[in-house]
């Protein structure tokens, strides 16, 4: 048994699909592209494909990632381009790789992401000082519903970064890196902190890291990025 | 004609679903706007994951695209969430294609499969910007049509649609658009609508309700009768001699989000002459038309392998009796480009041994549920509604399906049939019940989920004449049932809102009085009325109130042989003295046999249009009373074919 992963984007009017819809996309391209999917034991076999953490949808993505266990090795040089030709359009397949069966799954594996927030309404004074007044204070509460219960959650300790940026097509932009544990920070959580009032045209997951120890590292890299962080390799 | 996107891209970031709105489906296309092309919107008045599956839509979409001469994008009933966002901000339908808004196409074509999608399709039309009703459309409107099943009785919505297609719609589909050019190309000058539905009421299958005048006298239709020279007194259906000829759809959409029927589709025959009474589809869809077996299976294989599904459905009205059905399965299954991976399912299985030998073989990669229909408590009313399965024929599929691995399955149930006595209600618990012994005798988790539906009669059946029973009726007979199964674990019972029935009997075989009251249950917000928590029974009953009507005398009234029926201006082929004749031999407990097999008793779908079934094989299937040279009065002496468990076992 081969597990690959592959790193793929989801943008355009594509990324209002769900973190299941894009699993049940990806498996049937997978059978489309005929590779020797390895399928689960039992009563109602499945294709043995692991995904990582949900985007919410409506969310783009730079930087998403699948395993897919074969039953046999493939030319991984090519499997980007031959899964990116049945796959919709804001789809592609930017890198694959073989990885160890055993390692950590992608779930336990990433450790934060980085997001940047499209914001052309809010002008960017206003964004630099929400930023500055939410890095200044100890704690962010923010009430969401969880499994039909009210909880609040003090989000604060799971931001590790957040600027704002001026965009060049005029409103604000914000780059913020968040925490995926012990209780992840949605990008949408970071807003209604920050301003509930602001409403995102695009939110993007720019990348997802890896924290070993003080470096960090992507689960894997993709071709075409220039990240300096990106030179490792999966483990 | 600019896309709407940019509009719609904010909005969908707010609404549940938003993949429901973005198209990109594998098979679809972003046809460029022609002004020489007649723009088609084919629209179904349900929310997508409904709506997207819908074959018929899927192979109108393909053949108008086909054309020199057209386009074809899609649209779907848009959520609550989406509909309020639209009009707050001023945006109107838009197909999900390219989104275009509705209101630039030239004709908006609707499926209707169900009465209580009406107030549907009238949001849909407003929501295009289009007026509702027919007479207040202009020349720069586009044409409102709609085909479907539930057009064998388009009188409801006779005020609101322009035309109405009648039957198969793969060639008259063509021969619309024609005039339809013509009329777009000659620059649709004021005054020139009627003209052009007048053309269009000249070709056979289509029905233009303006031209014709609905007559009363007193509280009764006494005819419904053209006001037009081009349009016929009696409409007639429109029929495909040969399926072989329209291997459609080709390009099956794959969509990007999960709907009903996530799978490859391939229709394998249409039409069925088993003659359930209670069936409108196999009226109306008469002669059978089966595809050749070679074509079934070369669908199959490039469906499968261009969409990526694992799962193919042979669709049709009883796929079981398919001639070509044993082969099909095995050169599917065994297939080596599916590597034994691909699902077959039936979704019209007949209720014997020899269908589960099929269903297991075809479900070694997985098995989905198994779901029977015996659909009446006893033998004596099944011989009434014409479903001739013998008790042993249930309890032999039941056994097998145990026997084979399967520890649930469904059985379908109608109430409210005619005739029915509490002792035929209380026989579906006694099927239940055995059921689920057979069940255990295999398996300690077995179990049966009843469903039970209220009974509708339809247009074009035997029982178009039936008083269906009140809701208070049909809730009793649930009671009774309930009642009865308090015990029976193993057992569980489902049930249809007998206060819906009510309303889809009142749409089924209603007239244009009722226009009015879709209307004012459209306009106080009954939309989405098919789903259970949005139906509501108190605004059709206050805007039946409001205009006069009774939904007694729609629905719950026993009609005479010599009363005028909305739709008898409409013919599926069937002639209406077979129908009675079948009606009065339903009442003496009198089964008819399987005409594909036994002699022509001319119901007047083949001899009317000088076509005939399309079998390959003249030879009844393998089966139990279901298979034909059946003595009807046992219900059955061909012997069941039961595949053994070895037997079916790669």
């Amino acid at each position: 048994m081969t597990r690959v992963r592959i790193r793929f984007t989801k943008d355009g009017k594509v990324r209002f699909t769900s973190h299941r819809d894009i699993a049940r996309i990806l498996e049937r391209v997978a059978r489309r592209a005929e590779l020797p999917l390895a399928y689960s034991q039992g009563f109602s076999p499945r294709p043995r494909l692991h995904f990582g953490l949900a985007l919410p949808t409506g969310c783009a993505s730079a930087g998403e990632y699948a395993d897919i266990d074969l039953d046999e090795p493939v030319d991984l040089a090519t499997l980007p381009d031959v899964l990116t030709v049945h796959l919709p359009p804001g789809m592609e397949v930017t890198a694959a790789v073989e990885v160890d069966p055993h390692a950590p799954s992608l779930q336990e594996a990433v450790t934060s992401c980085t997001w940047r927030i499209s914001l052309p309404e809010v002008a960017p004074g206003d964004g630099v000082a929400a930023v500055q007044r939410a890095m200044a204070s100890a704690a962010l509460p923010v009430t969401r519903q969880r499994k039909g219960n009210v909880v609040t959650d003090d989000i604060r300790g799971g931001i590790i970064e957040l600027v704002a940026l001026s965009a060049s097509a005029g409103g604000t932009e914000i780059v913020t890196e968040l925490a995926t544990r012990p209780r992840g920070v949605r990008p949408g959580d970071l807003i209604d902190a920050l301003d509930p009032s602001w409403e995102p045209t695009v939110i993007r997951r720019e990348h997802q890291w890896i924290a070993t120890g003080d470096a960090r590292h992507e689960p894997l890299a993709s071709r075409t990025d220039a990240t300096p962080h990106a030179e490792v390799r999966a483990s | 004609m600019t896309s709407l996107w940019p509009r719609l891209e904010p909005l969908l970031a707010k609404v549940e679903k938003p993949a429901r709105y973005i198209g990109l489906e594998d098979g679809a296309l972003q046809p460029r706007p022609d002004p020489a092309k007649v723009a088609w919107l084919l629209l179904y008045p349900d929310t997508y994951e409904i709506g997207l599956p819908n074959q018929g839509l899927q192979i109108l979409y393909e053949i108008l695209n086909e054309r020199d001469d057209a386009l074809a994008e899609r649209s779907y009933a848009p959520w609550a969430d989406l509909e309020a966002l639209l009009r707050s901000r001023g945006i109107p339908l838009f197909s999900v294609d390219t989104h275009r808004a509705a209101g630039e196409f030239d004709v908006l074509g609707f499926n209707l499969s169900a009465e209580l999608t009406y107030t549907n399709l009238l949001n849909c039309v407003d929501l295009a910007g289009v007026p509702v009703r027919a007479r207040e459309r202009g020349p720069e409107h586009p044409l409102v049509l709609a085909g479907g099943h539930c057009t064998y009785n388009p009188e409801p919505l006779a005020d609101f649609l322009d035309l109405v297609v009648l039957g198969d719609g793969e060639e008259v589909v063509g021969e619309i658009t024609e005039v339809v050019r013509d009329w777009k190309v000659s620059g649709r000058t004021p005054g020139s609508r009627r003209g052009v539905l007048r053309e269009l009421a000249g070709i056979t299958g289509v029905y233009v309700p303006s031209l014709y005048e609905a007559r009363y006298d007193g509280g009764r239709l006494v005819a419904v009768e053209p006001t037009a020279p081009e349009a016929p007194a009696l409409v007639e259906k429109r029929t495909l001699a040969d399926l072989a000829d329209w291997p459609y759809p080709k390009r099956q959409l794959v969509p990007l989000t999960e709907v009903v029927h996530d799978r490859l589709n391939v229709e394998v025959f249409r039409g069925c002459t088993r003659g359930c009474r209670f069936c409108q589809a196999g009226m109306i869809t008469r002669p059978v038309r089966e595809r050749p077996a070679e074509q079934v299976v070369q669908m199959v294989r490039d469906g499968l392998k261009r969409t990526g599904y694992d799962e193919v459905a042979l669709t049709s009205l009883s796929t079981a009796d398919f001639s070509g059905i044993e082969r099909v399965v095995a050169d599917t299954v065994n297939d080596a480009a599916g590597g034994g991976r691909v699902s077959v399912s039936l979704p019209s299985l007949r209720v014997d041994a020899f269908t589960v030998g099929i269903a297991a073989q075809i479900q070694k990669a997985r098995r989905t549920g198994l779901t029977f229909a015996p659909e009446a408590g006893s033998w004596r009313l099944r011989q009434v509604i014409n479903k001739l399965i013998r008790e042993e024929d249930l309890y032999g599929a039941v056994d097998s399906a145990f026997s084979q691995g399967w520890r649930r399955m469904k059985l379908y149930f109608l109430t409210g049939l005619p005739t029915e006595t509490d002792e035929d209600t209380l026989g579906i618990a006694r099927l239940a019940r055995e059921s689920v012994a057979i069940g255990k005798r295999h398996t300690q988790g077995a179990s049966v989920t009843v469903s039970v539906g209220g009974f509708v009669p339809k247009p074009f059946t035997p029982f178009q004449w039936f008083g269906q029973n009140p809701p208070e009726e049909l809730r009793r007979k649930i009671d009774l049932l309930r009642d009865e199964l308090r015990r029976d674990r193993g057992v569980k019972l489902k049930w249809h809102d007998p206060k819906a029935t009510l309303v889809e009997g009142i749409m089924s075989r209603g007239d244009r009085r009722l226009g009015p009251v879709i209307e004012d249950v459209w306009r106080a917000g009954g939309v989405f009325q098919e789903w259970s928590e949005l139906f509501s029974h108190d605004l059709w009953m206050e805007a039946m109130a409001r205009n006069g009507l009774s939904p007694d005398d729609y629905a719950h009234r026993h009609r005479t042989e010599d009363e005028v029926l909305p739709w008898d201006h409409l013919s599926a082929g069937l002639h209406k003295d077979f129908l009675w004749q079948d009606w009065r031999d339903a009442l003496d407990e009198h089964g008819l046999a399987d005409c594909r097999w036994t002699p022509c008793y001319d119901c007047g779908a083949c001899t009317g249009y000088g076509i005939e079934h399309i079998v390959a094989s003249a030879r009844p299937p393998a089966g139990g009373s279901q298979g034909t040279g059946q003595d009807l009065a046992t219900g059955g002496a061909v012997p069941v074919a039961l595949l053994t468990r070895s037997a079916v076992q790669p």
